[in-house]
């Protein structure tokens, strides 16, 4: 029934929350939520709550990049966030959203991964980004997104002394140069949504992710949903895409 | 204008002082000749009861209860219906339709189908086994409509007294609106949106006095 | 075995965050920051954040787990990734499991189920970021969940860490005292009851000692129990 009045209004052009097709809901960006990580971001859209932590740990570099440092991107659905969300190994849907996020960050080049290395071949730092959703209400993608960049924009990296890893003292930022900016647009219909609620993106037709780069490069896309996309959509999605990444790159 | 006055709220476990002599009543236990609150809510005397009426939680089902419902499956012999309470409503054939069926060669979807929306009356709960029916007077398939779902405890506020704040929300905005006691409310007609606004209004400002006029001045 | 170590946490009768031995840490709580979740709260002691999330009660499944005559308690503690400083991997830890065992308990006799049979109240915490005495935290973030859920209750449910540190009792022991001390005694009581529902120990302690800590526990209690009403009700003053 809900479904059938949020079509109705949709015919209309028109969203059950009154927005128009292409706005997004509110959004805060609160960075420095982790005071014990070395860098964290919260965003919250609309009622949707996401925190992201980065933490700082000494790896081993792979063999074929034996001077770079390496970026490792996980998500959980924490059963606090959404009834559907059950405890246990991380379901198909927090794995693509971490490999979604990961996609726009390590395309873009935005983190310097050639200046994390500590000792060629052996030692660099890893890198980890972990998204944890606390509410769910639609556009994980777009939030987490968001929220790993603005993460990372305030990582530090912390002090090493011999092999001990000091996280009380910093001996800089995170070298990130880039902004990547994910937005995600859905088709139900006709109709191209940004940022859909979870009532909304459950009825979509097909969404598909597009991360951006200040230059206006595409960097990363993912398409989802069971509905095919003719060449006009795809156009269409990635130019409303690209023009509302620089709103939200605003917030960084 | 009444004042926003807000009414006394205890949380689980806070003894309830009347000073009078009062039995312990629902929402409420006694223990060592004493009255506490279960629930974060507001006290309310029932003739010679104190009882707590709380300010949220989930609908629990009793006998007699007219409750809307959204049918999610068709079974063999009736329907699963989602009333929102914490177990799943069935309804059996025999309670939904009067001819006699072959149940074998009849498809029930022809009847009820999931997404349908119903206003029945619940006539079972034992062991959490809820059964309703759809013999009791006002019971039908609502066509059309939209529906939102409020706090059940906050039921008895929406309607007001003899059912003055439903009426005046009806008469408003030209609606037609049916209340579960389960908290889903049913809406056709007019001005849909007010009437939602209107409802969502009293659901968070039920602990207040001087509720009456505020939905008096939004609909105005 | 004692913990006792060569750090110095207390000097001059105060503290390393400069606390009195019996101080709590500044608190905050809030109750209803999950709007998906039937009841939720956020709480901080410190620098130890909790949020916690209650759901249900709800039809029980796989059904062997479902009980004819009442409601059954789930509960799942768990920490952030980037709660600590060396992340956490994260999926069950046997010290997750055991935590989540307790505070399940430390409801166990505050719960009226018999109104829910076959059903389940799932109780979930996030620790988001971790600086000692989580569980104790979890418990105040559980307990103002599970009574903003409209769960009922006979009392709410307070925690509280109590420790030793250079022969004094301490309270609310932060993540260096908790590694620290020479022992530390986590304990959840129903405040109007008087009735402990989770207690545990380790370290060396007298039985005295022992006897000072619970009894300061659950006289400084009073103070975490104040503001658990305080959040509750306030929701409700415009």
């Amino acid at each position: 029934m809900r479904t059938n009045y949020i079509f109705k209004l949709l015919e209309k052009g028109e969203r059950i929350d009154g927005r128009k097709l292409d706005e997004f809901r509110e959004i805060k960006v609160l960075p420095n939520a982790i005071e014990r990580a070395e860098g964290s971001s919260r965003v919250i859209m609309g009622k949707t709550d996401v925190i992201v932590g980065i933490k700082l740990e000494i790896g081993v570099p792979f063999p074929d990049m034996p001077n770079m440092g390496t970026l490792k991107t996980g998500a959980e659905f924490s059963p606090i966030a959404h009834k559907d969300f059950e405890p246990g190994p991380p379901s198909e849907d927090a794995t693509e959203l971490a490999r979604v996020v990961d996609r726009g960050i390590r395309e873009s080049d935005c983190i310097e991964l050639e200046k994390l290395c500590i000792t060629e071949k052996e030692k660099a730092w890893d890198v980890y980004v972990d998204v944890h959703i606390i509410n769910h209400d639609g556009n994980l993608i777009d939030a987490s997104s968001l929220a790993a960049v603005s993460a990372l924009l305030n990582a530090r990296i912390p002090k090493l002394e011999d092999k001990t890893v000091i996280r009380t003292e910093f001996t800089g930022k995170l070298p990130v140069v880039k902004k990547p900016i994910t937005v995600t647009i859905g088709k139900i219909m006709n109709n191209f949504l940004v940022d859909p609620t979870k009532d909304e993106e459950d009825i979509f037709d097909s969404r598909l992710s597009v991360a951006t780069i200040e230059d206006g490069k595409i960097c990363a896309m993912q398409k989802g949903n069971k509905t095919g996309l003719k060449e006009s959509d795809v156009e269409e999605m990635i130019k409303l895409s690209t023009k509302k990444a620089k709103e939200l790159r605003k917030l960084l | 204008m009444e004042d926003e006055k807000i009414r006394q709220i205890v949380v689980p476990g806070e003894e309830i002082k009347t000073g009078k002599d009062l039995k312990s009543g629902h929402g409420t236990y006694e223990e060592n000749n004493k009255i506490y609150s279960k629930f974060l809510g507001i006290p309310q005397e029932f003739g010679s009861f104190i009882s707590v009426i709380p300010l949220s939680g989930p609908y629990l089902p009793k006998v007699g209860d007219k409750v809307i419902g959204i049918v999610t499956d068709v079974e063999k012999a009736g329907w699963i219906v989602d009333i929102k309470c914490p177990w799943q409503a069935f309804l059996p054939l025999s309670e939904a339709v009067d001819e006699f069926i072959d149940i074998k060669k009849v498809n029930l979807n022809r009847y009820f189908e999931p997404d349908d929306i119903i206003y029945s009356e619940v006539i079972d709960t034992r062991r959490g086994d809820v059964h309703l029916t759809m013999r009791s007077q006002m019971s039908r398939k609502l066509k059309e409509g939209v529906i939102v779902e409020i706090t059940p405890s906050k039921v008895p506020r929406l309607i007001g007294k003899d059912g003055s704040m439903i009426n005046m929300i009806k008469d408003k905005t030209k609606t037609t609106i049916r209340v579960g006691q389960n908290g889903i409310v049913w809406i056709s007609g007019e001005d849909i949106d007010k009437a939602i606004k209107a409802i969502k209004l009293i659901e968070e400002k039920s602990h207040i006095y001087g509720l009456t006029n505020e939905i008096e001045k939004l609909l105005s | 075995m004692g913990k006792k170590s060569d750090i110095v946490l207390i000097e001059n009768g105060k503290r390393l965050d400069g606390r009195k031995p019996l101080e709590i840490r500044d608190t905050e709580m809030k109750v209803g920051v999950i709007p998906n979740a039937n009841g939720s709260s956020y709480v901080r002691f410190g620098k130890t954040i909790a949020i916690a999330a209650v759901y249900g009660p709800k039809l029980l499944y796989p059904k062997h787990l479902q009980e004819s005559d009442r409601g059954i308690i789930q509960c799942r503690y768990n920490m952030a990734p980037f709660s600590v400083d060396e992340r956490v991997r994260p999926g069950t830890s046997r010290r997750g499991t055991e935590i989540s065992k307790v505070i399940k308990l430390a409801f166990e006799p505050v719960l009226f189920l018999e109104n829910y049979p076959k059903t389940g109240i799932d109780i979930y915490v996030e620790i988001i970021q971790a600086d000692g005495s989580t569980r104790v935290t979890s418990v105040n973030a559980a307990s103002l969940a599970l009574a903003n859920a409209g769960i009922p209750m006979r009392d709410l449910v307070v925690g509280l860490s109590g420790g030793k540190i250079s022969d004094t009792i301490i309270l609310d022991l932060d993540g260096k005292e908790d590694n620290n001390s020479e022992a530390d005694v986590p304990v959840a009581f129903m405040p109007n009851k008087k009735e402990i529902t989770l207690l545990q120990m380790d370290g060396q302690l007298t039985n005295e000692e022992l006897k000072d800590i619970i009894k300061n526990v659950m006289k400084n209690g009073e103070i975490v129990y104040k503001k658990q009403i305080e959040t509750l009700k306030k929701r409700y003053d415009e």
